[in-house]
């Protein structure tokens, strides 16, 4: 059998890697090339972004889902098997990327010639250091014109403390230094260490579910051998399984009947769900258990709520199966049913962040034809009562209406990559979300890293685009959570003749209800059609009204001729208008149309700040 | 201008249902006859009219009533059996003035001699006042015309120079003079508010100005932008500012404040008359369910509960009509549910308004409801009819909805 034969691999012809980098910075161009130059997938065969399997994640340009693949490489005449581990690129998808980062000993930095680091990357490079990976910096796109290699090669050497000359020059789109790339993998990275006779322990760095197989584990094998003779045992949950199948990836499923140490590939068990083969979770043997999991599990938790609502109240039962369905694929995405006056029947759902959000929503609309409405998200807040009681809030309808003793809200540390340029720009804004500047460094003459605390509730809305926007799309973000802080926030509801439309409550910093108030109201005067009645439009804290505003009553709204020619085209007019009314939510008497709803909740009204 | 509806197909050889032909007879039949000629069009104007150089060959003031006639032989064919006889006829248009005096006359006697015409018949023609002269008045009136109706539009030459309107305001006053010294039994005169410009006190003048020629019946149309219209075009170009709906609103109090006090009382949202004789017979027949006949290019008919309109183009109406072929472009069957609809949504335009019964369950909910916030006259409401109020009128298409399931 040779030494690199699929279930039977030494470990020390192995090289198990990732590539980190921004989205756009070419990350699925070079795994395609690894891809074609190791001969595993023919050129007429191929097709761009090979691994990244859903639409969206092409269409997007980005990863979601994990993905990996086996590649073979001869390098000074020896055989090798190089796993490739492809990663998340997005914040929200940190934990699944210090899991994949987990499940190698080296990733290839990749970084955009023209562009020099973005700041997820530099988040991703630290958590990348931070599991002892050997990284290999490179540079991409290095055939375009705007290409500034010399001078990117530079930053890059003074981040990581190498020399200029250590980075590699590559294009993955003409396949230029692909292969001497390659030649470094497997002289720079690390071979796998294990102990092929201790029990077995793999790690699950992703588990997607495939519809007619059931959930597919994604593995890393680290002790002993993973086997369909055995059955396989979650650690986490101590549920035990069938071990129906264990295969590699070239590309295609390869069933292989075990899996050695440093072996990368795949599992099927049989759950029908993800959340029982969690990301991070340990695999090992129930047969020959071992009793140490692996290191870093943790439990997803949901760091933003939205309601989702149907547009067509008729469309929750359909609403209901999607997420159960998009649940299967997805153990981050948590939701229960919740009741909203103004929207109506829809679920609380938790995200690991806004893209996370975008995206079930996208895919909701999408794969399910579904069309929703999604309330203003908001973070998870503790609040302390005077009574000594304490509430986990994470909807605006369930703060309380007693004293407050205290109300704590998630924090994180952010790191903005920016043009020196735009410095100030990006601290007014920091500053308006009540960020605490903790740190500012050159990474060039003309670049800098800022460091802010900020409320996870200030960056969830619109940080982001307001972020790009201010500096010409030049900034970049990443944040991770560091705990929760003391805050003096409110509750502001938003009353339409007296009555709180629920969809609209928001909770605040105090400093801030009242913009918000104000915002608001103005907002729903345009977007409210005039009634036969007048229509006063309230913001309040509790009792107190700290803004309003006054909707005229409509005066007229009569058709003036209407003759014999009229009469069907009036009819159809009304019947139109009809159905228009039924659409509308009905708020007292106020008739409040879907589309007033939607556009009050798509973009902030505070967004000047 | 504004897009036909759409209806399913009518067959060529414009054959009724025979549940429709059955109920002819039960209600008023009335004629109109649609006359699709201008010498100019009008800014703001979306009707089925065309002049001399947008109409191509074939068809021409001179040469439609046979067109007419070909369709009036149609129609006595399709509506075989029904003995008439017709109540009211309407020369509309466009600008029936444009006809030959002789022609009208000609087509109201082929109409007699086809269905007959009631002893008691109303002949309505609508005329611009420049295109009107003592001769041709005189002739109306001796061929059985029985009411005028003049497009006054407004007094001020600001007000009609921004509806593109050609007559000046002194034309209106003759016209009526010669009209009343032909001897015709009804004149009204047609007045548009809230053009681009007009002020409060412009509107009093064009008021005041129509009520001097002493008429009979005045109609006053807000005006509405319709799309597709040089002004809707003016307007989306920002050269001129929209109708805002409450200064229309306060026109609309105007003319029912300055009329009423002239003795003219509103019977319908739009139209005030002097008398219960001065009401426009013809058009209440549209809004009570009568049946009537269209005839001319666009023209609507209905007949139990089936509404039917013609080709549009004058040319296209024409080859039809030659050919003896229906000139209908569509049609539709009216549900229960449509026919519920039209009934209060007509119904409570006119003075009457619309008996309780007629009111589903949601409908009488809604009218106690629309009563409450002064949209309905509680006094007829008490008496078993839902009756609109100045300011119901104003919001009649709202209180439509929230009296209809």
């Amino acid at each position: 059998m040779p030494a690199t034969a699929p279930a039977g691999t030494d470990p020390a012809r192995i090289r198990n890697f990732s590539i980190i980098a921004h989205i756009d910075h070419g990350k699925s161009t070079l795994a395609d090339r690894m891809l074609e130059v190791t001969g595993l997938v023919e050129g007429r065969r191929m097709r761009a972004q090979y691994l990244d399997r859903m639409d969206i994640e092409r269409e997007r340009g980005i990863t979601i889902k994990a993905q990996n693949v086996r590649l073979p490489w001869v390098c000074g005449g020896a055989d090798y098997v190089l796993h490739l581990i492809d990663t998340p690129g997005h914040v929200d998808f940190s934990y699944e990327v210090s899991r994949s980062l987990a499940a190698c000993e080296g990733a290839v930095l990749l970084v955009d010639a023209a562009q020099g680091i973005e700041a997820q990357t530099l988040a991703n490079l630290y958590l990348a250091l931070e599991n002892d990976l050997h990284v290999i910096p490179v540079l991409n796109k290095i055939d375009l014109p705007a290409a500034q290699p010399d001078k990117y090669a530079e930053e890059i050497a003074h981040i990581l403390g190498c020399g200029p000359g250590e980075v590699f020059r590559v294009s993955a789109k003409t396949g230029e230094g692909v292969r001497d790339l390659l030649d470094a993998v497997v002289a720079q990275v690390p071979a796998p260490q294990g102990d092929p006779d201790a029990s077995p322990r793999a790690l699950i760095f992703d588990s997607i579910y495939d519809q007619y197989r059931g959930v597919v584990s994604y593995v890393r094998v680290v002790d002993g051998r993973l086997s369909t003779h055995d059955r396989c045992l979650m650690m986490s949950t101590r549920a035990a399984h069938e071990t129906l199948e264990v295969g590699v990836i070239a590309p295609e499923p390869v069933a292989t009947g075990s899996l050695g140490v440093g072996e990368v590939g795949y599992l099927i068990s049989g759950v029908k769900d993800v959340r029982q083969a969690r990301v991070g979770d340990t695999v090992t043997s129930a047969t020959r258990p071992a009793t140490q999991m692996l290191a870093g599990y943790r439990d997803p938790k949901p760091m933003v709520y939205s309601g989702l609502y149907p547009l067509d109240g008729s469309d929750y039962p359909m609403l209901r199966d999607a997420l159960d369905k998009l649940q299967l694929n997805d153990a981050s995405l948590v939701y229960e049913p919740e009741t909203s006056a103004a929207l109506g029947f829809g679920f609380r759902c938790g995200f690991l962040g806004l893209l996370h959000l975008e995206i079930v929503r996208e895919r909701l609309e999408r794969e399910f034809g579904l069309s929703l409405i999604s309330t203003a998200p908001n973070v998870v807040y503790a609040v302390h009562l005077e009574t000594g009681e304490e509430l986990v809030v994470t909807n605006p309808s369930d703060w309380p209406e007693g004293k407050i003793a205290e109300v704590r809200e998630p924090v994180v540390k952010a790191m903005l990559l920016l043009p020196s340029e735009y410095v100030g720009a990006v601290m007014e804004l920091c500053q308006s979300r009540r960020g605490l500047l903790e740190g500012m460094d050159y990474l060039s003459a003309d670049r800098v890293e800022l460091r802010y605390r900020l409320p996870l509730g200030e960056i969830i809305f619109d940080f982001f685009d307001t972020l790009k926007s201010r500096t010409r799309g030049y900034a970049s973000l990443d944040y991770e959570p560091v705990g929760d802080e003391p805050a003096e926030l409110v509750k502001v509801d938003i009353l339409l003749q007296g009555e709180p439309v629920d969809a609209f409550s928001a909770i605040v910093h105090k400093d801030k209800a009242y913009a918000y108030g104000v915002a608001l109201t103005a907002r729903l005067r345009e977007l409210i059609p005039r009634q036969q009645f007048e229509v006063p439009i309230q913001a309040a804290i509790g009792s107190r009204v700290i803004a309003r505003e006054n909707i005229r009553a409509i005066r007229k709204d009569v058709l003036a001729k209407c003759y014999g020619g009229d009469i069907t085209r009036k009819r159809k007019l009304l019947e139109r208008q009809k159905e228009g009314k039924k659409r509308m939510k009905t708020i007292g008497r106020v008739e409040v149309p879907q589309e007033a709803f939607i556009a009050a909740l798509s973009t902030n009204p505070d967004s000047s700040a | 201008m504004s897009r036909p509806p759409e209806g399913e197909p009518a067959p060529p050889d414009g054959t009724l249902p025979g549940p429709a032909r059955e109920q002819l007879g039960r209600r008023p039949f009335g004629v109109y006859v649609h006359v699709p000629f201008c010498t100019a069009r009008c800014g703001y104007c979306d009707f089925n009219t065309y002049t001399a150089s947008e109409l191509g060959g074939g068809v021409s003031p001179a040469s439609y009533r046979p067109l007419v006639e070909a369709e009036l032989a149609l129609a006595r064919r399709v509506l075989d059996g029904f003995p008439g006889p017709v109540g009211t006829v309407f020369f509309g248009g466009g600008t029936p003035s444009l006809l030959p005096a002789d022609d009208i006359v000609a087509l109201l006697d082929a109409l007699g001699a086809s269905f007959g015409l009631a002893g008691d018949v109303e002949v309505s023609v609508e005329a611009n006042p420049e295109s009107l002269d003592r001769a041709y008045l005189d002739r109306l009136v001796a061929g059985g015309v029985t009411r005028l109706s003049l497009g006054m539009q407004s007094a001020s030459p600001r007000v009609l120079a921004a509806l593109d309107r050609v007559h000046t305001p002194g034309r209106v006053v003759e016209a009526v003079a010669d009209a009343r010294a032909a001897g015709i039994g009804q004149l009204s005169l047609d007045l548009i508010y809230g053009a681009p410009g007009e002020t409060a006190a412009e509107w009093r003048g064009s008021l005041d100005a129509a009520l001097s020629a002493a008429p009979d019946h005045v109609s006053a149309y807000a005006l509405t932008v319709e799309p597709g219209t040089r002004l809707a075009a003016r307007i989306g170009r920002g050269e001129l500012a929209g109708p805002d709906d409450d200064v229309l609103a306060d026109r609309y109090l105007l003319a029912e404040e300055v009329l009423s006090a002239a003795g003219l009382r509103w019977y319908e949202v739009s139209n005030w008359a002097g008398s219960r004789d001065a009401r426009c017979r013809h058009n209440l027949g549209y809004w009570s369910g009568a049946d009537w006949w269209g005839f001319g290019p666009g023209a609507h008919s209905h007949v139990g509960g089936v509404r039917w309109w013609n080709v549009r183009h004058p040319s296209a109406y024409a080859e039809l009509a030659r050919a003896g072929r229906s000139p209908a472009a569509a049609r539709e069957i009216l549900d229960p549910g449509a026919r519920q609809l039209e009934r209060v949504m007509l119904g409570l335009r006119i003075v009457e308004g619309l008996p309780l019964g007629e009111l589903s369950a949601t409908g009488r909910r809604g009218a106690i409801r629309a009563a409450a916030d002064g949209l309905l006259d509680p006094v007829a409401l008490a008496d078993g009819r839902a009756v609109l109020t100045v300011r119901g009128r104003l919001l009649a298409d709202a209180v439509v909805r929230d009296l209809t399931d």
